[in-house]
């Protein structure tokens, strides 16, 4: 169909004119976002309601263009990119319904809604939802459940999919249904909140999420643990989860990370350890207290240099920062930055680090390694010069490398960004031949045209990961 | 001037993150991508690289209040300021040979010889001040003659200060008594607008340092800051003013140069980077740079003679570029709340502009209109009496704001240093 009669139609369906962007200016503006690739779409439409969502499917299924979801363009694995061309559907201005039933413990949201804001709402009647992303003062909720978004608190509390009970979805075809509900049990046919969660925008658009809450902890309290060899800090993280304290956040920062942060603001951390741990123990003021000499003892039983517990709020935050400025300080001599979640089992987080460095040494590029230590989940960072393309090239293949070793060690391509675009190409050395085609079968019968975010997840005959503009 | 000269090594800083769009106020109140800050750096990028046109690239662009929120919510330090401005420099250039010769003698009239002339400014403020002693503005508002004009200029008509007419304005202009033992010797920058339309407040911060043990003088040999015309691109201009106004400074041995206006405060400590290509230049205007400071750093460090308790309850709404540009945040804050007697209450998302933003509120009105009556919504969540500004362009702005919400009985607007001054017992 040609792109005035798209335009045209889709007047009929959205409004208000000015949730139908056409522009050149808007369109280059929905082409990116925060992995790589660029491309252009020919529409991009900002629906508010479950049925100007449901009349779009329904126009898209009949001239069979392609329809992508967005929030607010955070994504580190290319979900959102409009790869095929047709229409980018920006869900970010529907944030209108985020209500707090503290009765039932659940949160409704409409797709826009800020994740942050939805914990800032529920803190205020004494209820947290728990998943916090790095991004969640910046992403949707929608993308959060598209992508099953984790952050730190996942060592605890689970990721987005732990609190997920009930979604409106509109299918690929336009329909509109409903998945699970208000209660926290519900076994009544198969599991299709679950399914939807995480499938990254390809088997139906969330137009409406119910979110399990929980009692807000009493208090926080944080501890650094510094350590001179890398193997020991691999044994305090899994001597602490063993014994009888499950913390809220246990956070890693190897030795590169810590010098990037003490040359572009010095914390005053010493430069010659190996890696830093940061805990976080929430609970009853009594008991984390006890927890935290625990962990203490812990810490010194397997050889740590040096540990520091904030004894106020305050503290804390201080010794956060540190882990707060990593991002900033990597990115200051080059300033393209590769971000990846590959995750391994707990046990495997030592040699994980070895590989780490090997494939650093080997490529000659600048790798820094910190993240999610309680739960496997590092985030190995390279960091680049997108406009030099040979350095792209090795990146390239170190990346490749990276995923690699993660599946050697019984770990996953991803655990928190998703496949996207980016790490389409490796699925099936996860997931197996079989694997990966049972999952092109629930594609194929939920969109039978392919029209709903088509290009990710699955690759593409002969498809290989591309970090350059060629 | 072409494309060349967008700041297009400086895009590739963006990781694309999106950190900076909940910091955005159009992309809040405009609702797409386009009028973020990733959108503009990422458009930018496009235009240099030819995949855009500057006629696309000049909506996005002129629509920027350039408050700079972005780059304080930038987690990977992307100088946007450089970047917008490489964009306003070639827009202005491109839309110079399009613009009708008339235009373009107005503007360079403008910029070039009423902004730095204290003359024409005073014979303006002279204008202003008659048309409101005369009672003629009365006559004016009865009579609806505004009607006729565009709602914009007609709005701002009625929260205009109170000016305090020529002959003040140069008494104002005075040698202050040497202290005993003066704390510390300050220059005082006016500025242009300030020194006309709220020469008043000027008064006041000089004496308020006073007070304070400092040793001021006002010299002669100033100019403009230079802020708006290098908001519109007129990099050269504001170059040429940068270095009229180091050259003067550094005749004398001051320990600070201070000023009252968070846009010209924060044009002033950027004068290194606007300078940062010129040999000659570079090392003086890091020198000047460094010694400008807002009032409120000053004051804040030295003990102020209070009397009076002012019983209120107060807001503050600070200016963008004395919080993204200057990084004075505290400072005016600390001041503010250590005035006898009142009651602070904090405006949620405070940091989040006001849509004065220079002349954006009367060059886009409409878009700056919106961007404030967000800014209402939250300052009526503390029900405020006395809503403090640091900045004659937020001052008019909320003004109106207050105007516009039929406030302007019960809610007050005012400089931080007349509520000082106030508490001071000090008056002009």
């Amino acid at each position: 169909m040609d792109r005035e009669r798209l335009i045209d139609l889709m007047g009929e369906i959205i409004p208000d004119e000015k949730r139908i962007l056409t522009d050149q200016a808007d369109l280059y503006s929905y082409s990116y976002d925060a992995s790589f690739g660029f491309f252009v779409p020919d529409i991009v439409v900002q629906p508010k309601a479950t049925e100007e969502v449901a009349k779009v499917m329904k126009l898209a299924n009949q001239f069979e263009i392609p329809v992508y979801p967005r929030g607010q363009g955070t994504s580190l694995s290319g979900g959102p990119l409009p790869v095929k061309g047709g229409i980018v559907l920006d869900l970010s201005r529907w944030d209108q319904n985020l209500e707090i039933d503290s009765e039932d413990m659940v949160a409704i949201v409409s797709p826009g809604v800020i994740t942050g804001n939805i914990n800032a709402k529920a803190m205020e009647k004494g209820l947290i939802y728990p998943p916090d992303p790095s991004s969640s003062n910046i992403a949707t909720i929608g993308g959060n459940l598209a992508e099953n978004a984790g952050g730190p608190r996942g060592l605890k509390y689970g990721v987005t999919k732990d609190y997920v009970i009930g979604l409106e979805v509109v299918t690929p075809e336009g329909e509109i249904i409903r998945t699970g509900g208000r209660t926290v049990k519900n076994v009544t046919g198969y599991d299709l909140t679950k399914l939807i969660v995480g499938s990254e925008g390809t088997l139906g658009v969330i137009t409406e999420a119910i979110l399990r809450l929980y009692p807000k902890p009493a208090s926080t309290q944080t501890l650094m643990a510094l350590f001179d060899d890398l193997v020991d800090s691999g044994r305090a993280i899994s001597k602490v989860l063993n014994s009888g304290i499950l913390p809220a956040k246990m956070e890693i920062m190897d030795q590169a990370s810590i010098q990037a942060v003490e040359a572009y603001r010095p914390l005053g951390l010493p430069t010659d350890v190996e890696a830093l741990i940061l805990i976080e123990l929430d609970g009853h003021p009594m008991a984390i207290a006890d927890e935290m000499l625990k962990v203490q003892e812990v810490c010194k039983e397997v050889g740590v240099r040096e540990v520091k517990v904030a004894a106020t709020s305050e503290e804390a935050e201080k010794l956060w920062r540190a882990r707060k400025l990593v991002s900033p300080a990597i990115v200051r001599v080059k300033p393209t930055k590769i971000s990846e979640d590959a995750t391994v089992p707990r046990s495997k987080i030592p040699a994980m680090f070895q590989r780490l460095k090997e494939i650093k040494d080997k490529y000659n590029l600048d790798l820094v390694v910190f993240g999610h230590a309680g739960d496997g989940n590092l985030h190995p960072n390279i960091i680049a010069d997108k406009r030099n393309q040979e350095e792209m090239k090795r990146v390239e293949m170190a990346v490749e490398e990276i995923f690699t070793a993660a599946i050697e060690l019984g770990g996953t391509l991803s655990g928190e960004h998703g496949i996207g675009t980016m790490k389409a190409p490796f699925m099936e050395m996860e997931l197996g031949e079989v694997g990966l085609d049972m999952m092109k079968r629930i594609k194929q019968s939920w969109d039978p045209k392919n029209i709903l975010n088509p290009g990710k997840i699955f690759p593409e005959i002969g498809q290989r990961l591309v970090l350059t503009d060629e | 001037m072409s494309k060349t000269n967008l700041a297009y090594q400086e895009t590739f800083d963006c990781v694309q993150c999106g950190y900076c769009l909940p910091a955005c106020p159009t992309y809040k109140t405009m609702g797409k991508e386009t009028h973020s800050p990733r959108g503009r750096i990422n458009l930018v990028k496009m235009a240099a690289e030819g995949k855009i046109s500057l006629s696309e690239l000049e909506g996005p662009i002129d629509l920027c209040l350039g408050c700079r929120a972005c780059e304080t919510a930038c987690p990977t330090n992307v100088q946007y300021g450089k970047i917008l401005e490489s964009a306003k420099e070639v827009l202005q250039e491109d839309r110079r040979n399009r613009m009708p010769k008339r235009v373009k003698m107005f503007q360079s009239f403008f910029f070039n010889r009423v902004l730095p002339s204290d003359t024409v400014l005073t014979m303006a403020g002279a204008g202003l001040s008659f048309y409101q002693k005369s009672g003629l503005q009365k006559a004016t508002r009865k009579l609806g003659i505004l009607k006729q004009f565009p709602e914009n200029i007609a709005s701002f008509e009625k929260i205009l200060p109170e000016v305090a007419g020529p002959i003040r304005t140069k008494s104002r202009v005075q040698r202050a008594p040497v202290q005993e033992v003066p704390t510390y010797s300050v220059g005082f920058f006016t500025g242009c607008i300030m020194n006309t339309m709220f020469s008043s407040i000027n008064a006041l911060s000089i004496k308020l340092l006073e007070a304070a043990g400092c040793e001021v003088k006002v010299i002669k040999e100033q100019t403009c800051c230079g802020a708006l015309q290098n908001h519109s691109g007129e990099t050269k201009i504001t170059k040429e003013l940068a270095k009229k106004n180091i050259e003067a400074f550094e005749k004398y041995q001051f320990d600070f140069v201070v000023n009252s206006i968070g846009g010209c405060g924060a044009m002033l400590v950027e004068y290194d980077h606007l300078l940062a290509d010129e040999p000659e230049w570079a090392e003086r205007a890091k020198n000047f740079a460094r010694k400008n400071v807002d009032i409120s750093v000053l004051l804040s460090n030295l003990p102020l003679p209070f009397k009076n308790e002012i019983r209120k309850t107060v807001t503050y709404q600070p200016s963008c570029h004395m919080t993204n540009v200057q990084k004075r945040t505290n400072e005016p804050l600390e001041l503010l709340k250590s005035i006898p007697g009142i009651t602070y209450k904090e405006i949620p998302e405070k940091d989040m502009c006001c849509g004065s933003a220079g002349i954006y509120n009367i060059v886009n009105y409409h878009e700056s209109m919106d961007i404030l009556d967000d800014k209402m919504e939250q300052v009526k969540k503390v029900k405020p009496e006395i809503i403090v500004t640091t900045n004659p362009g937020c001052h008019l702005q909320m003004k109106l704001g207050v105007e516009r919400e039929g406030q302007s009985e019960n809610v007050q607007v005012v400089h931080l240093v007349e509520l000082l001054a106030k508490s001071c017992e000090i008056n002009v």
